[in-house]
């Protein structure tokens, strides 16, 4: 074990207080009571009451986590089937051009992508809403489930599909009884970073999302184009809230699992 | 058959909403506006030909983008945007994910999430958090003037420094993960090996440890660099009206002027300036990943 | 030959379990068997021998039917198996990686195989219940494999393939993950294990020792082809080639020319400043052939003075000596710098040797204990 020096105690306080005080100052000020968003006037929850009330924020929300759920489904479904394709198959004409268009999207401006996909929505006559923004974000969000999964695909002992084709069980069952429960947590966490993408998208969902749809981060951004408003200071707080308490959550779950397997394992040589 | 249905259904799904899509860009690229719905020419039908249809398709609006400077100003400044917040990132970065590799090994997991969390949170509200705090009356100012350091409001909002702050912000974590990784790896005995060799702190360091996270530090600069480039939130809400980035006008030309052959002859040439750092990239971590196995 | 020995490959009227005909198998330019045939017989403990890269493992996929022949056929029980998809073979494989499933208890991991047959819940609790008593882990049955020490997980691997019963289990380099005391319980147990449930076994193994322990017979592979195929003892007594002596155990190997001096009796002249070595051979050789004498070190005396009755020896000084405990291996050089190892079983205490290096001492050996090759 090394022992902290100055150095890095200072660059790591530095650096972490650099990415938490903008935060940390959106959330104190969320609970202020005045409206100038810079002085502080004391402590009040107003904001949170008058976000409730709007109407507008609410269906937006509301719009977001319908397709963030759908698309992150369909992009996890999708994903994993190009992730074993990819890893598992055998070579099929066109390979290159498919693990060409899995990587591509990863590294595509939002604009491009947005732009692209708006001119083929009203190029085939398709009306933009809901529907045309799920596509979309499934288009681009299966592309990072796929990266996720093959690589744990990657390591994935083949001996164990073997394993299950040599005790009876047709490749499908071998990848439903076997491949896809050892796979699941690549799976899920792909699903979660999916959903987030999804949720968090403005640019793309602006090009996909017609007049009829309006997400939330698209209301969030025509509002504060404006300026710093107390409103979305509260918007903002509950949702870092929410992804601090999941991120904390499933970051003590794996703990817990890592300390239990240390353990296993511990008994499991003593027994030998 | 499963076999087929297997590859065909991702092929295809990325055929329709990737592929083609790109190519309708590319095909309007080469049309001419028109007052229409949509508003380009020509549209393709099968009773004039395909011959027809190509014939009216021309390189108007790329010679258009290089004669008006609009456009290779924009080009030009958002390389440079992007390559200085790069490089800024690089040295915000560097000491952070030395001081994480550095740190007791019971520690690291939560420094890890540290790091990760603001990855979890919104873009969009972390890029908003900095309006509040750059402002004329923002934070900044107010703790500036409060410790009497400045006697007038600086303007930071709505300027190019924005932009540097909020691209650094925001892609902090991409360059801080792999230069961590990197640094995980690095056997502390060679630090130790260095100076038994009669190495300094300081030589040691730029000796065996800046060549040895050479790896984290070109994949942490292109992850920075190559969504910076086409960024369009962090100049829309930070930058000013002065602050030209290619992601902007490309938006402003397709949402306000309408002008979506222009737009998309826009979106054509910035892909193909970001095909080299792409390439770049990947055969980085091809070679890494050979260094590996 | 007594009826209560095992050996139907003696027998002509005995038909094989397994029968491979003319099996190549190439990947892409690389020739990984090469027009190979073979028969393993039923109730057989079957192992197939050879260093890294000679096609066993190749030739056990085959079997498990994760590979196809590019040529030739494979029969089990006299049906041609090379269309039959893994999952409908009445063949069962251990894996080098047991390749437990991590997510199923050791129970599960058990009955996996006996679910897939649809058959009915209490038959399928019989028989793992039975398989745990069989290779004594009832204690964990619903422990995981990662709660479970490697010997244990071998166990499963074991149990796990054996029980649905298959006419044939493929074992791939069972035991290569054990130490080395565990892994010599183990073998017994294989065995064991093997005579109980009259299962066929093949065994992939490139430790020649584990090979001459467990297997009925042995086949040595090289490069896609089989050298040799026999009884552990006959391919350590009588091996067909240098490869062979080579591959099984210590072996001194003299290379020099034939020359017949009586029915079955030959004289190798390897040196013209020494006198010929004499070996029988029931392999015949003609006048002045090439032939390499292979004679095991233990097999070798080692003396002060020349002993007066047997019919090879030659003079040398001691140049290592290598100590092993139950046994010791010298080194001798002789005069033109060919150097022999002979091997003594060490019944005294070390401090009463009779020999240490730089000593001059004689080597012997009688005219049976070395084999004549042709290469």
């Amino acid at each position: 074990m090394t022992r902290l020096s100055w150095f890095n105690v200072t660059s790591l306080t530095l650096g972490f207080a650099f990415l938490y005080l903008p935060m940390v100052i959106l959330v104190i000020f969320s609970f202020n009571e005045s409206r100038l968003v810079t002085v502080w006037a004391g402590f009040s929850t107003k904001w949170y009451g008058e976000l409730l009330g709007n109407e507008a924020f609410l269906d937006a929300a509301w719009v977001t986590l319908k397709v963030a759920v759908f698309s992150s489904t369909l992009a996890t479904v999708l994903g994993t089937m190009a992730a074993y394709v990819l890893v598992r198959g055998r070579r099929f004409p066109g390979r290159t051009l498919f693990s060409g268009m899995i990587y591509a999207p990863l590294v595509m401006p939002e604009v491009i992508t947005g732009l692209s996909l708006l001119l083929l929505f009203i190029g085939i006559g398709l009306d933009r809403g809901v529907m045309t923004i799920v596509l979309a974000h499934t288009t681009f969000a299966m592309c990072y489930v796929s990266v996720v999964v093959s690589s744990r695909l990657m390591t994935f002992d083949r001996s164990l599909e073997e394993a299950a084709l040599d005790l009876g069980c047709s490749p499908f069952e071998a990848f439903r009884l076997v491949t896809l429960p050892i796979i699941a947590p690549a799976v899920i966490s792909g699903w979660l970073l999916a959903f987030t993408l999804s949720l968090d998208d403005l640019v793309i969902a602006s090009f996909a999302a017609g007049p009829s749809a309006t997400t939330l981060p698209i209301k969030i951004f025509s509002a504060v184009r404006l300026g710093v408003s107390p409103e979305i200071n509260a918007l903002s707080t509950i949702m870092i809230a929410i992804v601090t308490v999941g991120v904390i959550t499933a970051s003590l779950i794996s703990k817990q699992n890592a300390v239990r397997q240390q353990r296993d394992e511990q008994t499991a040589a003593r027994t030998a | 058959m499963r076999r087929f249905a297997l590859i065909a259904v991702p092929y295809i799904w990325l055929l329709a909403l990737f592929l083609v899509p790109f190519l309708i860009v590319f095909k309007i690229s080469l049309s001419d506006i028109a007052l229409a719905r949509p508003p380009y020419m020509p549209q393709f039908s099968w009773a004039d030909g395909v011959w027809d249809f190509l014939s009216q398709l021309d390189l108007e609006n790329f010679t258009f983008l290089a004669s008006d400077d609009l456009y290779w100003k924009a080009y030009l400044s958002s390389l440079k945007i992007a390559l200085t917040s790069t490089v800024i990132t690089l040295f915000v970065a560097y000491p952070i994910a030395y001081g994480m590799a550095r740190a007791p090994q019971e520690w690291r997991p939560t420094l890890m999430m540290l790091v990760i969390l603001p990855f979890w949170t919104s873009f969009l509200i972390r890029v908003y958090s900095w309006m509040g705090i750059l402002s004329n009356e923002g934070f900044l100012n107010q703790f500036l003037l409060g410790i009497g350091a400045i006697s007038e409001p600086l303007t930071i909002l709505n300027t190019n420094s924005a932009v540097y702050i909020g691209i650094v912000y925001t892609y902090l974590p991409f360059m801080i993960l792999p230069i961590y990784a990197a640094l995980d790896r690095l056997d502390a005995s060679l630090i130790e090996a260095a100076e038994d060799l009669g190495c300094s702190r300081l030589q040691a360091f730029w000796l065996v440890t800046i060549p040895l996270s050479k790896n984290g530090i070109i994949a942490g600069s292109f992850l920075v660099f190559i969504p910076a480039l086409g960024e369009f939130v962090i100049p829309s809400l930070l930058g000013g009206s002065g602050t030209l980035m290619i992601g902007k006008v490309l938006w402003e030309e397709f949402f306000n002027n309408r002008d979506w052959p222009v737009a998309s002859a826009v979106a054509v040439v910035l892909l193909l300036i970001l095909i080299i750092p792409i390439v770049l990239f990947q055969r980085n971590q091809q070679k890494q990943s050979e260094e590996e196995s | 030959m007594p009826a209560s020995v095992f050996a139907p490959w003696n027998d002509p009227s005995e038909k094989p379990l397994i029968r491979f005909r003319n099996v190549t198998k190439r990947f892409g330019d690389f020739t990984a068997i090469d027009d190979l045939s073979l028969d393993i017989f039923e109730r057989e403990f079957f192992a197939l021998l050879g260093p890294s890269g000679c096609g066993k493992t190749t030739m056990m996929r085959m079997l498990a039917g994760f590979e196809s022949p590019s040529d030739g056929s494979i029969e089990l029980a006299g049906q041609d198996i090379v269309s039959v998809p893994p999952n409908k073979r009445a063949v069962n494989m251990m894996f080098q990686s047991y390749a437990l499933f991590p997510h199923l208890t050791i129970w599960d991991n058990i009955a996996f195989g006996l679910r897939r047959d649809k058959r009915p819940k209490l038959d399928i609790a019989d028989r793992v219940e039975e398989m745990l008593k069989l290779t004594r882990l009832e204690k964990f049955a619903r422990r995981k494999p990662h709660q479970i020490s490697g010997g244990q997980r071998q166990r499963v691997a074991l149990a796990r393939s054996l029980a649905k019963a298959p006419k044939l289990l493929l074992l791939d380099e069972p035991l290569g993950a054990l130490d080395k005391k565990l892994r010599q319980d183990t073998q017994f147990e294989l065995m064991d294990i093997q005579e109980k449930t009259g299962t066929t076994f093949v065994i992939v193994t490139h430790d020649q020792e584990e090979a001459m322990t467990v297997a009925s017979r042995v086949a040595v592979m090289d490069e896609g082809r089989l050298i040799q195929v026999a009884t552990p003892d006959a391919i350590y007594e009588a091996p067909n080639s240098v490869y062979v002596a080579d591959f099984i155990g210590d072996v001194n190997i003299i290379a020099g020319i034939a020359s017949s001096t009586g029915p079955g009796r030959y004289k190798i002249a390897w040196r013209e400043d020494q006198a010929p070595f004499v070996a029988m051979s029931d392999k015949p050789f003609s006048e002045g052939a090439e032939c390499y004498l292979a004679i095991r070190p233990e097999k070798v005396q080692i003396s002060a003075q020349k002993p007066d009755e047997a019919a090879n020896t030659v003079q040398g000084t001691v140049l290592d000596i290598a100590y092993l405990g139950n046994i010791s291996t010298y080194i001798v050089e002789l005069a033109n710098g060919t150097q022999i190892k002979a091997q003594i079983a060490n019944t005294r205490r070390i401090s009463n040797r009779s020999f240490t290096w730089e000593d001059t001492v004689w080597l012997s050996w009688s005219d049976t204990a070395g084999i004549l090759l042709d290469g």
